[in-house]
C-alpha cells in the first residue's frame, strides 16, 4: 500500500497544472473570475481547445481519438480541471453518446459521428426521461415506427439538458410493444434536431435558468441507419451509457476545490464581519464534510486501482453516485450559509463583464450560492435517483 | 498509488485469517473473556509463538519492522474475530511507549518479555479528571534521592489486573496540563504503594483503576529524559487509535454481512425481512459507511505509514467517522436483528459493544471533530 503517486503521474500532474494556469485563455478567466454565466460558444472554445492537446475524449480507446490515459491520470486530470475552477466538459457528446456508438454502432457510424464529438462540432443532447417516466425509465412510451427505410417517432421526451443548443439528441424509443418485459424492444436512436416535427419547449428550473427543455416528436421521419447497434436492444446499450453518467457525476475533484477554497474563506474577514473560523459550529460542519469528502475520495481511487489492474470495480463503486450527490450537497449548504444575508438577492444578471464590479453585490459571488444551493437538489434526483441507487445495490451488492 | 498489501503483508493477513476462521469461533471468545484472567494465556502463547506479538517493532529489537499498515492488518482481522487477548494494552500501547522511550537496557529488561509474551503489561496514562487530554497529568513524581516517588491514581488502565508491569504517566514538572514535564515511569504491580482495582469492561475485555501512594521506583525505572515523554506518548496513542480504527472496520464490516444474512433468512409476514424495502435501504447504509470507513482507513493509515504533514489530522478524520459511521452501523445492525440483537446469547450484541468501545477511546468522534474544526 503506498499513498504517494509516481514520479510519471507527478510529471503529469505538472504539465495538466500548467496548462489550466497557462493556457485558458484571459477572456474565458475573466469571465470565470466574475462567474459570468458562459455561452454555448465559450463551451465549443473550450473543448476545442482540450482537444488541440489531446486531452478531450479522456474516456475513449485511443484508435478512436482517446487519450490512452490511465484511471489515475483521469482521476489527476480531473481534480486539475476542478482545481483551476476551468469549466466542466458538456458531457452528452464526449462521455455519454460517444461510448455508445464506439462500442456498438457500425462503421459507418463511427466515421459519420466521432470525429464531431472530438472536435466538439456537434452539440448533442439526451432524450431519455420522459413526462411521467421519472426513475422508472423502463415506463418510456415515445415511439420509433418502421415504416419502409425509416423510423417515425412519436412521443415526448423531457429533463433534455442544453437542448437548446444541441444540433443531435440521442434517444431510447419503443421499437416493438410486444414484448414479455418493458425493457425489451427498446431502440437507441440519433436524431437530427433540425429533423421536421422536433419542438423544444424550456422548463425554467427552480433558480430561474433556462437549463432544461422538453422535446416533442411529431412524426418525426429519421432514417433507419441512425438506429445503433440490434433493434430493441437500446436498454442494454443506455445502461452502459448510465453508468459514465453515475461515475461522472460524483464530483469528488470539484467539491475537494470548493471545500478548501470555503476553508481558506473562514479565515478571512468578509464585509468586515468576523472570520467564519470563530463560529465553531460552522468549522465543525466544515470539517465534517472534509472527512466524508476525504472517504469518499479514497473510495473512487480505490475504484480506479481495481479498474487499472483489470478487476471489475467492487461493491465501493455503487456507492460513489449516493455519496458524491450527498457531499456535494452538503457543500452547496455550507457556502449558501457562509454568505449568511448575501446569498438572498435573485440578482443572477448583475454578473455581466461589462458590469462595474463596485456595483455588485456580495463578495465573490455569494449570491449564486442559493441558486446553486437550490439548482443542485436535482444531484440527488438525476442519473437515476439515489433511493434508486440504493434499490441497485440492494439487488445487486447484498443480494436482498 | 497503490492499495494492495505486499507479499510480507498478505501472508500476515493470512495466517491471522486462519487463525480466526479455525481457532476462535464466538463461543471460544466468549469462554476466554469469561476466565479469570479475561482472555487466554495459551492464545497469547500463540501470538507469540507466530509472530504477531513483535509485529510493531524494529529488526534490530528482534522485531517484524511492521508499520501502521501492518498494524492495521492484525487489527482489522482481531476485529472480525472480536479478539479479547490484550493486543492494544500490550502490543500498541505499552510496547510503543518502550520501543520510543526505553534505552537498551530497559529493552532488554521489559520490551523482551513483552515481545516474547512471557510477560504482561499495561500503560497507565488516563485520569479521572483527563478525559481524552493525554497531557493532563495530575499524578506527580517527585525527586527523593536516587528515586522517583508517585503519587496519583489512573482510571481504565488496560489489563491492569494481568499486569506484571505497568508504564505509568507522571508530571515531574510543570502545569497539570502541560505537554512538557511528563515522564513515564515503569512500576512494578507488586511494588508497595500500587493498589489495583480490576474490572471487566462492558466490552468482555479487562481494565482496572490504580491507586498510587508513595510509590517509590529507583532511576532506572524512568523511560527516556525526564519531562519529556508527551511526544512518545502522542505517537503511541495515535497509533494505538489507528489500530482500533482497523479493529471497527473489520467489527463493522462482520456485522453488515451478519445482518444482511440474517435479513435473507429471517421470516416475517411470509417473507424474508429482507425483501423489505425499508431495511434494504438501511442495510445499503450501512454497506456504504463500511466501504467509506475502509477508505478513510487506508488513507489514514497509509499517510501515517509515511509520516507525512497531515498524520496527525488523518488519524483524527478516522477515529471521527468510525465514531459516528461505527456506531450507526452497530445500532443497526442491533436494530435489524430485532429481539435478538438485545440478547447476551447473540454475538451481533457483543460485536456492538466493542465497537461502542471503540469509539469512547482515545478521544471520541466530538473530541476528534473539533480537532479537525480548528
Amino acid at each position: 500500500m503506498d499513498v504517494r503517486f509516481s514520479d510519471s503521474d507527478l510529471a503529469f500532474r505538472d504539465e495538466v497544472r500548467a496548462f489550466f494556469r497557462d493556457e485558458l485563455g484571459d477572456a474565458l478567466q475573466r469571465k470565470l473570475e466574475q462567474h459570468v454565466p458562459l455561452t454555448k460558444q465559450d463551451h465549443i472554445d473550450y473543448q476545442k481547445l482540450l482537444n488541440s492537446k489531446g486531452w478531450f475524449a479522456a474516456n475513449w480507446p485511443v484508435e478512436y481519438g482517446g487519450t490512452g490515459w490511465t484511471p489515475v491520470q483521469r482521476y489527476i486530470f480531473s481534480y486539475e480541471m476542478a482545481l483551476a475552477e476551468a469549466p466542466p466538459i458538456i458531457p452528452f457528446g464526449v462521455s455519454m453518446v460517444g461510448p455508445v456508438i464506439y462500442t456498438f454502432g457500425n462503421d459507418a457510424q463511427k466515421k459519420r459521428f466521432l470525429p464531431d464529438i472530438l472536435e466538439s462540432n456537434v452539440w448533442w443532447c439526451q432524450g431519455y426521461s420522459e413526462p411521467g417516466s421519472g426513475s422508472d425509465l423502463a415506463s418510456l412510451k415515445t415511439r420509433a415506427d418502421l415504416d419502409g427505410d425509416a423510423y417515425i417517432i412519436n412521443g415526448t421526451k423531457t429533463w433534455t439538458t442544453l437542448g437548446q443548443y444541441a444540433d443531435w439528441i440521442f434517444l431510447l424509443a419503443r421499437t416493438n410493444t410486444d414484448v414479455a418485459r418493458r425493457q425489451e424492444g427498446i431502440s437507441f436512436i440519433l436524431v437530427d434536431m433540425q429533423t421536421p416535427g422536433i419542438s423544444l419547449k424550456p422548463i425554467i428550473t427552480i433558480d430561474g435558468e433556462h437549463e432544461v427543455n422538453e422535446v416533442h416528436f411529431e412524426n418525426v421521419r429519421v432514417p433507419v441507419e441512425n438506429l445503433v447497434g440490434d433493434e430493441g436492444k437500446g436498454w442494454t446499450y443506455g445502461k452502459v451509457l448510465l453508468q459514465h453518467e453515475r461515475t461522472n457525476i460524483t464530483g469528488v475533484a470539484n467539491s475537494k476545490v470548493r471545500l478548501q477554497k470555503l476553508r481558506r474563506k473562514t479565515s478571512q474577514s468578509i464585509h468586515g464581519a468576523a472570520p467564519l473560523a470563530e463560529d465553531n459550529n460552522f468549522m465543525r460542519r466544515l470539517a465534517a464534510a472534509e472527512v466524508e469528502l476525504k472517504a469518499l475520495e479514497f473510495t473512487e481511487l480505490r475504484t480506479l486501482a481495481a479498474v487499472s489492474s483489470g478487476k471489475a470495480p467492487g461493491p465501493e463503486s455503487s456507492i460513489l453516485k449516493i455519496k458524491g450527490t450527498e457531499i456535494q450537497q452538503m457543500v452547496d449548504t455550507l457556502y449558501m450559509e457562509a454568505a449568511a444575508y448575501y446569498a438572498l438577492p435573485f440578482v443572477p444578471d448583475q454578473y455581466r463583464l461589462e458590469t462595474d464590479p463596485d456595483s455588485i453585490i456580495g463578495h465573490d459571488g455569494e449570491t449564486l450560492t442559493s441558486l446553486r444551493y437550490f439548482n443542485n437538489r436535482k444531484a440527488s434526483i438525476f442519473g437515476g435517483s439515489n433511493e434508486i441507487q440504493k434499490n441497485i445495490i440492494a439487488k445487486h451488492v447484498l443480494g436482498l | 498509488m497503490n492499495f494492495e498489501l505486499n507479499e510480507i503483508q498478505a501472508m500476515l493477513a493470512d495466517s491471522i485469517d486462519k487463525f480466526i476462521d479455525n481457532e476462535y469461533d464466538f463461543e471460544t471468545r466468549q469462554k476466554y473473556a469469561a476466565s479469570k484472567q479475561g482472555y487466554s494465556p495459551e492464545v497469547w502463547q500463540t501470538f507469540a509463538e507466530l509472530g504477531w506479538t513483535v509485529v510493531p517493532f524494529a529488526e534490530a529489537d528482534g522485531g517484524f519492522d511492521g508499520g501502521p499498515i501492518e498494524i492495521m492488518v492484525v487489527m482489522e482481522r482481531f476485529g472480525r474475530g472480536l479478539v479479547v487477548e490484550p493486543y492494544v494494552a500490550n502490543i500498541l500501547l505499552a510496547g510503543g511507549i518502550l520501543k520510543r522511550l526505553a534505552n537498551s537496557a530497559q529493552k532488554a529488561r521489559w520490551l523482551q518479555p513483552l515481545m516474547g509474551g512471557e510477560q504482561q503489561f499495561a500503560l497507565a496514562f488516563i485520569e479521572p479528571q483527563s478525559r481524552y487530554d493525554i497531557s493532563d497529568v495530575a499524578c506527580a513524581a517527585t525527586k527523593k534521592g536516587d528515586n522517583w516517588v508517585l503519587n496519583g491514581r489512573k482510571t481504565y488502565v488496560l489489563n491492569a489486573g494481568n499486569a506484571d508491569t505497568l508504564l505509568v504517566t507522571a508530571r515531574t514538572s510543570g502545569a497539570q496540563a502541560d505537554d512538557d514535564g511528563i515522564s513515564v515511569f515503569a512500576v512494578d504491580a507488586s511494588a508497595d504503594g500500587v493498589s489495583i482495582a480490576a474490572y471487566p469492561t462492558v466490552d468482555g475485555q479487562q481494565a482496572g483503576d490504580m491507586q498510587l501512594t508513595d510509590v517509590a521506583v529507583d532511576g532506572s525505572a524512568l523511560l527516556g529524559a525526564e519531562g519529556a515523554a508527551y511526544a512518545a506518548l502522542d505517537a503511541t496513542v495515535d497509533e494505538a487509535t489507528l489500530g482500533v480504527c482497523a479493529e471497527a472496520v473489520g467489527i463493522m464490516r462482520l456485522l453488515t454481512d451478519k445482518t444482511v444474512e440474517y435479513s435473507k433468512s429471517r421470516v416475517q409476514f411470509g417473507v424474508p425481512i429482507g425483501s423489505f424495502q425499508a431495511l434494504q435501504h438501511r442495510m445499503v447504509d450501512m454497506l456504504t459507511a463500511c466501504e467509506q470507513a475502509r477508505s478513510l482507513l487506508m488513507w489514514a493509515t497509509m499517510v501515517n505509514a509515511d509520516g507525512g504533514e497531515e498524520a496527525k489530522q488523518a488519524v483524527s478524520s478516522i477515529k471521527y467517522l468510525i465514531g459516528t459511521a461505527g456506531r450507526k452501523v452497530g445500532e443497526e445492525a442491533v436494530q435489524l436483528h430485532g429481539g435478538m440483537g438485545v440478547t447476551w446469547e447473540l454475538d451481533v450484541a457483543h460485536y456492538f459493544k466493542r465497537l461502542t468501545t471503540i469509539g469512547q477511546i482515545f478521544g471520541n468522534a466530538d473530541w476528534h471533530l473539533d480537532k479537525l474544526a480548528r
